[in-house]
């Protein structure tokens, strides 16, 4: 099972609005939570999302101990030309993962 | 309508027997009977229209349903499956009737909460003091794009029983050998929480034997479910690699379906089924709106002990369209709601609180003839709604003859229910 999930469409025309989904697993232990013996669950989290298009950024996300287990995220972005879209998350306990997809502009 | 008569000097002569009879009728004269109507007779609204005749018999009860014959959800999944016909599950009002039940075939179109009346689809009106809604679930088509009742003659919910279940049934005995039968399943509430996965494991059972290169796919809107580590034991045991599962954090949410390709789709994919399960987000049926008994999640908020309507007076709502906290939708519990309602409307009317109380529920999944657990549990109000006090789930080490005991049990359970409720 992958860890990421990304959805960007394959095709778009140029200039045109498109929806990208993502989806990480994730436990997001909040650090607020003790065990029955009283110790504290320690914080794990992403911290942070971010999306490239071909090398630039196009959004960005900070993480907090609000967010839900495996988080989703989905945004809006257009498009010009084809490309790659790069996805990376970064959260405590050195977590690093990244998942790339790429879209041809008709 | 209070009623005093004077007696008059002929009822004096006619002796001391008249008498007795004339002192007997005057309670009944003194204060009309309380009006109870129940809209809804499934498991729950059959029920409790029973039981308030048992706990007094001056009721006038009306029970307003449509349908004529009740057609049971639990083991529609065998009938799917081809292991039972529809018929076994079906039951008439006639006992319910000879109980000194008045049924009415009709459907009500509408509640005036105010006015304490029922409009019915015969045009006729029905006044009430008090009202049970047991309306069950409303497909919810607006919450699944490309999904509404056209699309459900194509791609079958089969989650009311009756023609939808034959339906899907008939599109598996259609399918060619190594179709893909999908199953989507929603996010919570909703009827019946195992039940999706039953479904799997019986459809598997009908494939095994019949259609052994065909496969089935879950898109589950959920991570866990009830009974999860059962059904997977058995899954692995039963049949091996035909059933897989996507989970919400795996992508698994359907988020449209197009009847027209049989495809659905999936936040991250997109599947083409030979033969389409839909099972749509569902709400209270849509009764209760009308009579303003549901909030904005599309369900009855209600007071536990009571089961009056927290947003509408003289009216109380059992069974799956209403908010029952830990309590599963199921007609079990219905019924034990049905019971309850009916005590509580009964001490009410006596002016007496009611009593707390005490619902018990029976939950049996059958996933391969002689093949079936259990989850057993016992809630009670806590905090303004139900809680489990006492949840009981068979092991999952078990051996054979545990399920198979499990699956005699499941019959004797079915038995005695649509016994109890119809018989």
């Amino acid at each position: 099972m992958p860890s990421a999930l990304i959805n960007v469409p394959k095709k778009a025309r140029r200039g045109d609005v498109i929806e990208i989904k993502t989806l990480m697993s994730h436990i997001m232990e909040t650090g607020y939570r003790h065990t029955a013996s009283g110790d504290v669950v320690p914080r794990d989290i992403i911290t942070s999302f971010t999306c490239r298009f071909n090398g630039t950024e196009v959004f960005r996300a900070d993480l907090y101990p609000a967010i839900a287990a495996n988080p989703f995220i989905t945004f809006f972005t257009t498009v010009t030309e084809s490309g790659k879209f790069e996805f990376e998350w970064i959260g405590d306990k050195g977590f690093s993962e990244t998942a790339q997809a790429s879209i041809t502009v008709e | 309508m209070a009623v005093t008569r004077h007696p008059t000097r002929r009822d004096v002569v006619r002796g001391a027997a008249a008498v007795a009879a004339a002192a007997l009728a005057r309670p009944a004269l003194a204060q009309a009977a309380p009006r109870i109507a129940v809209i809804g007779g499934g498991f729950g609204g059959a029920a409790c229209a029973r039981a308030l005749r048992r706990l007094d018999a001056r009721l006038q009860i009306t029970l307003i349903e449509p349908n004529k014959t009740f057609t049971a959800c639990p083991f529609s999944n065998e009938v799917i499956a081809g292991l039972r016909e529809l018929s076994a599950q079906q039951f008439t009002y006639d006992k319910v009737a000879a109980d000194g039940i008045t049924v009415a075939a009709q459907a009500a179109t509408k509640v005036d909460a105010q006015a304490r009346t029922i409009a019915l689809s015969d045009g006729a009106t029905l006044s009430y003091d008090r009202l049970v809604l047991a309306p069950g679930i409303d497909m919810h088509f607006d919450a699944l794009p490309g999904y509404d009742e056209a699309a459900a003659e194509k791609m079958p919910h089969a989650w009311k029983a009756g023609v939808q279940t034959l339906l899907l049934r008939k599109q598996l005995e259609a399918m060619d050998d190594g179709g893909l039968v999908v199953i989507a399943v929603p996010a919570a509430p909703l009827r019946c929480p195992p039940a999706p996965y039953e479904r799997a494991s019986l459809i598997a059972h009908y494939l095994k034997a019949k259609k052994p290169k065909s496969k089935i796919l879950v898109l589950d809107a959920k991570d866990n479910y009830s009974q999860q580590k059962l059904f997977e034991k058995a899954w692995a045991e039963l049949y091996p690699g035909m059933i897989e599962r996507i989970a919400l954090s795996q992508g698994g949410r359907v988020t449209s379906v197009d009847p027209a390709t049989s495809e659905i789709v999936t936040d991250f994919g997109n599947y083409t089924a030979a033969v389409a399960n839909v099972i749509p987000p569902q709400r209270a049926g849509r009764i209760a709106e009308i009579a303003g008994a549901a909030d904005h999640t599309g369900w009855c908020p209600i007071d536990p002990v009571s089961f009056a309507s927290r947003l509408v007076p003289n009216i109380h709502v059992i069974g799956d369209a209403a908010i029952a906290g830990g309590i599963p939708k199921s007609a079990s519990a219905a019924a034990a709601q049905g019971r309850a309602c009916a005590a509580a409307i009964v001490s009410s009317l006596a002016g007496q609180a009611a009593e707390t109380p005490r619902l018990d529920g029976a939950c049996y999944n059958t996933v391969a003839p002689g093949y079936a657990f259990s989850l057993k549990g016992v809630y009670q109000p806590k905090e303004d709604q139900y809680a489990e006090a006492e949840v009981t789930t068979s092991p999952v080490d078990a051996p054979r003859e545990v399920r198979q005991r499990e699956a005699d049990q499941a019959l004797a359970w079915f038995k005695t229910i649509t016994g109890d409720t119809f018989g």
